[in-house]
């Protein structure tokens, strides 16, 4: 290191005399680096991540995986066992589709619920909860006023009048979702905020003249964002449940079409006498239930900087 | 003198402050409480007092990152007084920070060449990338930084050279002038004597003006020109370096300096050191008349009841110009 080097030698590069400063860059190791170096180590994560791409992918291909339609009727096969031979690997439902193809196409719903509810919660809530949380006073109380006010209206009773105003429609379910969700988001940022923003690098960036936005979206959301990951594994989860619950109450997506959510419910109806009908739909979403949390245990691991 | 770049003039910093748990009575907590000071043009103005005294307050009012209650920052002959965060921003490139911590002042998340880029992409956001990187490598150089460490994270770095990093942010703009909160204090004593020769270098090279906050009065005497004694939000003695170290005129900056060690077992040993008596009085709460006459060996009921004005000493001896606040500044001095 040349911390020692003379004066002399530092100041001639000042005075334009020309030194050799073009040495080969050395490439840092960020945060982000080392957690998923950490991540990489986790082994139930890994693993997890591994069964959920492949869910994920299966769920993209299903037509191709299937020689079977997800809606079509085989009336010859109402209600039938697993059968290999005629390629119902899960069998068939009561009106005679079969439940393969159906589970992988219940999974598109499930999953895309999951991430877009999720994503729509993300955005808002982060803007909103950093903006209160650098704000601080007025500003902040007025907007988690406006959070526990959204709060306390009782969630069922929401999406039933959005379902009676709007109609029921898969588009509906995410905005519901997602406009529920974000409220946690924001007060889970908000209070990191607060925690951040009377840190030293903060009070530089604002004394060099850098503006309020690009203060928290440059400085403050990237130093908050484990905590927000780790929260979004947590949310996906509880939004695929929470999309199951409105569908078994009949407030989901509409036939044909089906979630994870749809087929457990019509299983759990016929559980004695058919219960390949429950048994395959809940066993994939409890996997991927399962693997969110897992990895986002493993995500809080590797980014809790206690840890190092 | 020429006109000074930066002065202060009755600079009062107030906080409401809650006191007690339910029916809270409003107070006021006084951190800088009249302070009056002109900085000039290459010069280094150190604040000197111990903690909560409104050293490090006075620092973030004068460049207008904390409101101040009363009185008046001038700029360049600009008052800024109370200028909003807009107006502020442009002036913010010739004004600058280094704070205590040198880690917690870079943003974890970026590069350090992302770090001290950062001003100049403020400022300039018309400036190519490459030259950024250009002026970023050039300032890294300058403040004893490899180039080749552009693409680091702070978290690799040593705190003296993430101090480092710090002063290449703040140099960047070419700033004219900078307050130095306590730079070194977090520092190993062997890596302090490196930042604070390298800040003495940047100021001769740039003429640079500084106001050094420290509470450490040998590396105070290092550096500065000029030397302000704070204490409880009030100037207790302003003076030039020499004549403030050699004839302190003041109780308290007399038994502050009788406290600095001596590299010298000997003279140590045998040195007259005044000790003060108590704690530093609360700011929510200070003393009537002069602050410091609670812990004052000669303090009497003058003391109790007027408060000093920071007075020019007119004495032939004294070396230019030495400013004190003390009733009992020419009794005290008379009788050694």
């Amino acid at each position: 290191m040349s911390l020692l080097a003379k004066p002399n030698d530092r100041m001639a590069a000042v005075l334009g005399q020309q030194q050799d400063v073009d040495m080969e860059e050395v490439a840092g190791r960020s945060l982000w680096q080392d957690a998923r170096i950490r991540l990489m180590r986790n082994k139930a994560a890994v693993v997890s991540m591994v069964i959920l791409a492949m869910i994920t992918l299966m769920a993209i291909f299903a037509p191709w995986l299937s020689s079977h339609p997800f809606d079509e009727v085989y009336w010859d096969f109402i209600q039938v066992a697993p059968n290999v031979a005629e390629g119902f690997w899960f069998g068939t439902d009561e009106n005679g589709r079969d439940l393969f193809v159906r589970t992988l196409y219940g999974a598109r719903v499930s999953l895309m619920v999951g991430l877009v509810a999720t994503t729509v919660s993300l955005i808002i809530g982060v803007t909103y909860g950093a903006f209160a949380g650098y704000m601080g006073g007025r500003v902040d109380n007025l907007m988690m006023r406006f959070v526990d006010i959204l709060y306390s209206l009782p969630f069922m009773f929401f999406v039933i009048i959005l379902m009676v105003i709007f109609g029921r429609h898969i588009f509906l379910i995410f905005v519901a979702l997602g406009a529920v969700e974000w409220l946690t988001m924001a007060r889970i940022v908000r209070g990191q905020t607060m925690a951040i923003k009377k840190k030293e690098f903060i009070e530089a960036a604002h004394a060099s003249g850098v503006s309020t936005a690009r203060i928290i979206f440059r400085h403050i959301v990237p130093n908050i964002l484990g905590p927000v990951i780790v929260y979004m594994t947590l949310t996906i989860p509880q939004v695929i449940l929470t999309e199951s619950f409105l569908s078994f109450l009949g407030l989901g997506v509409q036939e044909p079409l089906t979630s994870w959510g749809v087929l457990i419910s019509e299983g759990a109806k016929v559980m004695e006498s058919a219960p390949w009908m429950l048994a395959f739909p809940a066993t994939f979403l409890a996997v991927t239930l399962f693997c969110f949390n897992f990895i986002g245990d493993g995500l809080r691991d590797a980014l809790d900087p206690k840890d190092r | 003198m020429s006109e000074p770049i930066l002065k202060v003039d009755d600079l009062k910093v107030h906080f409401p402050v809650d006191v007690g748990t339910f029916f809270s009575k409003k107070a006021t907590l006084k951190a800088v409480d009249g302070v009056s000071f002109e900085l000039h043009e290459g010069e280094a103005l150190s604040v000197v007092g111990e903690s909560g005294c409104g050293k490090s307050t006075l620092g973030r009012a004068v460049l207008q990152l904390l409101h101040n209650t009363e009185g008046q920052v001038v700029w360049m002959g600009e008052n800024i007084t109370g200028y909003p965060v807009k107006a502020m921003r442009p002036l913010r490139s010739e004004m600058q920070i280094i704070f205590q911590d040198p880690l917690a002042s870079l943003d974890p998340r970026m590069t350090i060449g992302e770090i001290i880029a950062e001003p100049l992409v403020t400022h300039n956001p018309e400036i190519p990338k490459d030259q950024v990187k250009a002026r970023v490598r050039e300032m890294m150089d300058i403040v004893g930084l490899l180039p080749r460490m552009i693409n680091r994270y702070p978290h690799e770095f040593s705190g003296g050279q993430c101090q480092r990093i710090g002063i290449a942010r703040a140099m960047i703009l070419r700033p004219k002038v900078i307050v130095c909160d306590e730079p070194v204090s977090a520092l190993d004593v062997s890596i302090q004597a490196q930042i604070i020769n390298l800040l003495g270098e940047l100021q001769e090279t740039f003429g640079l003006s500084l106001l050094f906050i420290s509470h450490d009065l040998s590396i105070v005497r290092h550096i500065s020109h000029r030397v302000m004694v704070i204490y409880l939000g009030n100037v207790m003695e302003l003076a030039e370096k020499d004549a403030l170290y050699n004839a302190p005129r003041h109780p308290y900056t007399q038994a502050l300096i009788s406290a600095v060690p001596v590299p010298d077992p000997d003279k140590e040993a045998h040195k007259k050191r005044i000790v003060l008596k108590g704690d530093l009085p609360s700011p929510i709460n200070p003393p009537s008349g002069c602050v410091f006459r609670t812990r004052c060996l000669y303090a009497d009921h003058q003391c109790e009841q007027e408060k000093p004005p920071l007075t020019t000493l007119n004495e032939p001896t004294a070396k230019g110009n030495h400013q004190v606040a003390c009733h009992k500044q020419a009794e005290i001095n008379s009788l050694d």
